[in-house]
């Protein structure tokens, strides 16, 4: 049942798998961001996968993983044409849960980014949730959604430095001290700016 | 006085006549620290940006720095509402990434304590609706009434927020002597007080106003913003992970998923309203078809080993010193597992790599995409209209910001 939807993928779009697998019923697959959009509209659109809901967008900073054991949560299939394996994966991997509540089933489709060209293309122009979910991912992770229309941070204040998920964020320390807004007179009235 | 030019009157001459107000963080019609910046044309909103973040405590973060079982009682503080919800979902992601099987025991009182955090939730939702809209009467019923369940949550943790009941594999303990008949009695007397906070509320000709043709939200919209739970069902739209997804023994309970037609604050009210119905009749059917037998699976390296175990064994005592010192050894992967909270999808995204502690404890808060789709729900309508929206949508601080 889980892997019906691998199955589809990989006959339908073969060059735009780089790996699957299906741990405890989770149907997964890892998708190079020059095709994401692609099979990202396909999910939606074709009358086999019905994926109506784009339930929730995350991102894992995979710095401190054992690349030997990367082949369990990442699994790339033999023989890419770039020599891409599991163990040289790059940092990051930006993770959507697709849903489709017309079929009942889930997706999860992991797109692997380089950390010095961390970009993906927005899936706002499909799903209206990507706003508030990829604010979230830049906010914590810092990767660019390119494309988004309003790409500020969401859960930190914007005058925040780093981006506290990643694996090299300190979890000790202090954020710079912000200085006391300015006094400003605006009309009769003072006010802080 | 007048020497500055300054960004403020910049900001009042390209908006014209328009009037900018910031409402919260702490503003007493906003239940949960959220600030919403309003463009008001008279009395209508045409424009909100909503800014959320100030209860951000980086439960993700913490989440990395202990063992599995440690991450639990900050579980409890992710919807401070429904509390054991939380805890279900978060012991059922590492559950299903191991592959244990708990027992039908467990699965049915861990459906019981959902069931009665889902009556919380959306008691607490009801009581503050109606207070803000000046029902103080039906506000102090529904809160007593929220107030006979607390302590049945209390006799059965200990605690009344802050559970941490569940553990990996089962849970903290069983359930008390008497429960259930402590339990019936208190449900009678909330069944009793909802049925007045219905009398007075429903067809209350202001509350009736208010709430009619507010806050209102499309099929479509819904669906795409990734709304779930109540903002999504009032729509008309028929999901609910309980019926659709069955997960712990939902599958064998008899009830109704209850849907709305217009999508607007009224529905959503009605239909905490209804689902309060379903629950009463969900622990009934829990409590009829109690499985016996323990709560625990029989697996050492799972739970902890019972005291006498500990304290007269070698076997036992290892075992509680390597699960503790430990943790639980999760293997390598990753999953998501989502339960139906009490404003919808709360799912949990594990990624272990084996080690005894999480590598990455992703939340995807039910409220957090509905604050999104807030915008929809408010431009267009009227400065009062804020009210009862924000209300109904029953935002919870503690699962948005995280």
């Amino acid at each position: 049942m889980s892997t019906l939807l691998i199955d589809l993928l990989r006959e339908e779009l073969p060059a735009a798998v780089l790996g699957s697998h299906a741990t405890a019923g989770d149907a997964t697959v890892l998708v190079p961001r020059d095709r994401l959009l692609e099979v990202m509209r396909m999910m939606r659109d074709d009358p086999r996968c019905q994926m109506e809901v784009l339930a929730d967008v995350t991102a894992v900073d995979y710095l401190e993983y054992d690349p030997a054991m990367r082949a369990v949560v990442s699994p790339v299939d033999a023989g890419q044409a770039n020599g891409m394996t599991s163990a040289i994966l790059p940092r990051y991997e930006v993770v959507y849960h697709l849903l489709s509540m017309t079929l009942r089933h889930r997706l999860r489709v992991k797109v692997p980014v380089d950390a010095d060209d961390l970009w993906v293309p927005t899936m706002y122009s499909l799903w209206q949730a990507a706003n508030w979910g990829e604010r979230e991912v830049w906010d914590m992770l810092g990767v660019d959604f390119h494309g988004h229309p309003d790409l500020r941070r969401v859960l930190n204040y914007e005058e925040f430095v780093g981006h506290p998920l990643r694996k090299d964020y300190p979890v000790r320390g202090y954020q710079p001290r912000l200085p006391m807004p300015e006094l400003v007179h605006y009309g009769d009235n003072e006010t802080y700016r | 006085m007048m020497t500055q030019t300054h960004a403020l009157a910049e900001e009042a001459r390209r908006v014209g006549d328009r009037m900018i107000v910031n409402m919260g963080p702490s503003h007493p019609a906003m239940h949960g620290t959220v600030k919403m910046v309003l463009t008001l044309d008279g009395e209508n909103v045409e424009d909100v940006d909503i800014h959320i973040g100030y209860l951000h405590r980086g439960f993700e973060k913490m989440a990395e720095m202990g063992t599995w079982q440690q991450v639990l009682p900050y579980c409890d503080r992710l919807n401070y509402c429904s509390p054991m919800i939380n805890n279900v979902g978060y012991v059922g992601a590492m559950e299903k990434l191991w592959g244990v099987e708990i027992t039908p025991r467990c699965k049915y009182i861990r459906m019981l304590i959902s069931e009665i955090s889902r009556l919380t939730d959306h008691l607490t939702s009801i009581a503050a609706g109606a207070l803000e809209l000046g029902g103080f009467t039906p506000f102090l019923y529904a809160v007593e009434a929220r107030e006979m369940l607390y302590p049945m949550v209390e006799e059965l943790t200990g605690a009344r927020l802050t559970t941490s009941y569940t553990r990996i594999g089962g849970l903290a303990k069983d359930l008390p002597e008497d429960y259930e008949r402590h339990l019936m009695a208190a449900l009678d007397k909330v069944q009793s007080l909802m049925d007045k906070v219905d009398r007075l509320l429903t067809k209350n000709r202001i509350f009736y106003d208010r709430m009619i043709g507010t806050g209102t939200i499309t099929k479509e919209d819904a669906i795409s913003t990734g709304c779930t739970g109540i903002m999504l069902r009032c729509t008309g739209v028929d999901w609910d992970l309980r019926k659709h997804q069955p997960y712990l023994a939902y599958d064998e309970m008899d009830f109704d998923v209850i849907v709305g037609v217009r999508g607007d604050n009224y529905d959503r009210y009605l239909c905490r309203l209804e689902e309060m119905q379903q629950s009463y009749k969900i622990i009934r059917q829990i409590f009829a078809q109690m499985p016996g037998g323990s709560v625990n699976v029989d697996d050492w390296r799972v739970v902890l080993p019972p005291k006498h175990a500990v304290y007269n064994s070698i076997e036992g005592m290892i075992a509680h010193f390597k699960l503790v010192t430990e943790g639980h050894q999760v293997p390598a992967g990753e999953t998501y597992y989502a339960v139906e909270g009490g404003n919808g999808e709360l799912g949990f995204y594990i990624v272990s790599r084996g080690n005894g502690r999480p590598y990455r404890v992703h939340v995807r808060a039910p409220c957090f995409y509905a604050m999104g789709a807030l915008k929809k729900l408010l431009v267009g309508h009227l400065l009062s209209d804020i009210i009862p929206t924000f209300d109904t949508l029953n935002m919870i601080g503690g699962e948005v910001d995280r």
